[in-house]
């Protein structure tokens, strides 16, 4: 079991990092997204693992497992959806508008002809 | 249990909701919402200064659990001081959109605004490290919006780098959490100032991560080198405004380093000690040089204000790096200054840029701009105060923290780079200075004007640079954080004597401490019974903070709740 999570998370967190460092948009997007779900699983773990009890404190219970981090993960998984969600569509936008949907910082001092027409202030 | 703590959050969210729902189509409905909301905000904050004055740290639990179990909003004195300065800025700042038209070019600005200041006002006044992320997530998912507002390609492409960058952030801080609560079993802030001292001195591998990870985190918020790449072109790339309100999202990073490391990883820890002598000095100082270098490398306007952005949170950096009650003050006086030139300078270039056409924010002589004496002055004076030169308030805060510095093993350093760094930030802003406004000579073609140019153009030129720039509320706006800079001048000596208490209760957070872990509210098994739990705090021990210290040992957060789960 945990090393069935850890290595999840080893794997997970390896593949998001490598994507992140693509030169596209679409790939790294794909990162963050693994690398958003290693960070769930993490913080899953981060309550220890236990099998087969409930995340419920009553009075009577005898055996569960810590419900916080199952509420941190909820809300992480909620974040990191609209996160995504975002993400995706400012990077459409961008390569509609550009045509080409590579990450790198384009053109940072805006000196290429046309560019203040079409993007900035003018 | 005072409500006031809550409406900085609760009062922006709201507003922002019903200019979504009710005012999407009336540019002046939204307005007139907009600014009244901020000027309410701003009587808030006022008020929750006065009651922070004395020293007393006010707490606000919401759905009144008791702490750690539920979350707390607290309010003490350096909370409150952010607070009142987010709130004087978000004024300006919709002031000067309002007036300027910037918020009627794309959709949902007001709205977008207040999304981000109830995150900003949220990050500087909660206690519990989660809602930090989670008011760190609001602040930024709207400031996502804000930078793309408007549109246009070159926007949309830093904002994806933007968003990019800050997702991978978020991450971190993600990781940096679940290590806290693997380690400790909370994360209630107060409650980890007593639980983290206690870690086993052997077994502290996993704590030092989360300690590292989340002042990396915060670095990336404060923009520190190397974790700086995103400012520049997402600074100059965003609107106008939202550069400005974003003057103060640098310094939430700031905050956050300050509340963090001197509460739950206290100075005097033995983990974490060698943390901000040996990793975030040396980059603080490598900010500095970095941002001002930048300044001067730059060849747009707007890019050189953002890359001093990174030079004077470099500055604030290497003031809290140094970690005394002297050096804290010190960054704490220089936080409002750089977040009132940052903003003035932004709101000044705007005037510029607006009004050269082509040209842009290009630091190239062109045809003098209306108005040009003035907005020359202007810049003048907020360049000055930029630099940290004397007699405005950048200079007192410098001096304030090379003061503090005396009492860090890298004086030299520090003293060294400060001064060099200030005399390429004075080169950067006397060359920008000088082409926008000595040299505009040029006229729209390219010609330039000289000896051999009509008369007729000579007196074109003249009258531009004479005429007043005409849009009132923008300059009204400027010359208010310019106001704003020459007050914190003046006073001076009364602002520094409040920050020395401010930062005399952060060196000392019993009452912290006490105030959030003491105060009673709902625990397990009250679920209905309005007794405010009282009943289940004497069945227990005296107080449930030492209630907590007694289950300490276990370090299982699932332990922990178990046994208290038996007591009852």
């Amino acid at each position: 079991m945990e090393i069935l999570v850890a290595s999840a998370i080893g794997v997970l967190t390896a593949t998001g990092l490598y994507l992140v460092m693509r030169l596209r948009t679409f790939p790294v997007i794909v990162g963050t997204s693994l690398l958003t779900y290693a960070v769930n699983f993490f913080l899953f773990a981060s309550g220890r693992l236990v099998v087969g009890a409930p995340p419920i404190l009553s009075e009577d219970a005898t055996r569960y497992t810590d419900p916080i981090p199952q509420a941190l993960v909820l809300t992480a998984i909620v974040i990191s959806f609209g996160m995504t969600a975002v993400v995706v569509i400012i990077a459409l936008g961008a390569y509609l508008s550009a045509g080409e949907d590579n990450v790198n910082e384009p053109d940072p001092e805006g000196l290429l002809e046309g560019m203040d027409e079409e993007g900035e202030r003018a | 249990m005072s409500h006031w703590i809550i409406l900085p959050v609760v009062l922006p969210a709201m507003l922002a909701a019903v200019i979504i729902l009710v005012a999407r189509h009336h540019v002046r409905v939204q307005r007139v919402l907009s600014i009244s909301g901020a000027i309410a905000l701003l009587a808030i904050a006022i008020g929750l200064i006065i009651q922070a004055d004395d020293g007393t740290v006010t707490l606000y639990q919401l759905g009144h659990w008791q702490a750690p179990f539920g979350i707390v909003l607290v309010a003490d004195r350096l909370s409150t001081y952010m607070v009142l300065l987010t709130a004087i800025l978000a004024l300006l700042v919709i002031i000067h959109a309002t007036g300027s038209g910037w918020d009627k070019r794309g959709n949902h600005f007001h709205a977008l605004f207040h999304f981000q200041i109830m995150g900003i006002m949220g990050a500087f006044l909660t206690g519990d490290v989660f809602n930090l992320f989670v008011f760190f997530e609001v602040l930024l998912i709207s400031s996502y919006g804000l930078i793309v507002h408007s549109g246009g390609s070159y926007r949309l492409r830093t904002g994806t780098q933007y968003v990019l960058f800050n997702l991978l952030g978020s991450t971190l801080f993600l990781f940096a959490l679940g290590l806290i609560y693997a380690e400790t079993g909370t994360l209630n802030m107060a409650d980890l100032a007593q639980r983290i001292p206690l870690i086993d001195l052997d077994a502290n591998a996993g704590i030092r991560i989360a300690a590292v990870l989340l002042l990396l985190v915060f670095a990336v918020k404060g923009a520190l080198v190397p974790l700086h790449f995103w400012l520049p072109s997402a600074y100059s790339a965003a609107p106008a405004p939202v550069a400005a309100l974003f003057a103060i999202m640098t310094k939430v990073g700031a905050y956050a380093i300050i509340r963090v490391y001197t509460l739950v990883f206290a100075p005097d820890l033995e983990v974490t000690a060698d943390l901000y002598s040996v990793w975030l000095l040396p980059l603080a100082l490598f900010s500095m040089g970095i941002g001002m270098v930048g300044a001067l490398a730059a060849m747009r306007v707007d890019r050189m204000i953002a890359f001093s952005v990174i030079g004077s949170m470099g500055m604030v950096m290497t003031a809290i790096a140094v970690m005394t009650p002297d050096s804290i003050t010190a960054a704490l006086y220089y936080i409002p200054h750089s977040t009132f030139a940052t903003a003035a300078l932004f709101l000044i270039a705007d005037l510029v840029i607006e009004n050269r056409g082509k040209m842009g924010a290009r630091l190239e002589a062109s045809e003098p701009i209306p108005g040009a004496a003035y907005v020359a002055a202007m810049f003048f004076i907020a360049a000055i105060a930029m630099v940290g030169m004397p007699p405005l308030s950048g200079f007192i805060g410098k001096l304030l923290i090379l003061q503090a510095s005396i009492a860090s093993d890298l004086v030299v350093w520090v003293w060294a780079v400060v001064l060099i760094s200030s005399l390429i930030a004075i080169m950067a802003f006397a060359r920008a200075g000088s082409v926008l406004f000595w040299k505009a000579k040029q006229t729209d073609d390219g010609q330039e004007l000289d000896e051999n140019c009509s008369e007729e153009e000579v007196a074109r030129a003249r009258t531009a640079s004479e005429l007043r720039p005409t849009k009132e509320l923008p300059l009204l706006a400027i010359l208010t954080l310019i106001g704003l800079l020459i007050v914190h001048t003046v006073l001076a000596g009364q602002i520094t004597t409040y920050l020395r208490d401010t930062t005399a209760q952060l060196f000392a957070p019993d009452n912290y401490i006490s105030t959030v872990l003491g105060t009673e509210g709902k625990t397990f098994g009250s679920h209905g019974d309005k007794a405010k739990g009282s009943d289940h705090g004497e069945d227990k021990e005296a107080s449930p903070g030492e209630a907590h210290l007694a289950d300490v040992e276990s370090r299982d957060g699932a332990e922990d709740k178990g046994d208290e789960e038996d007591t009852q």
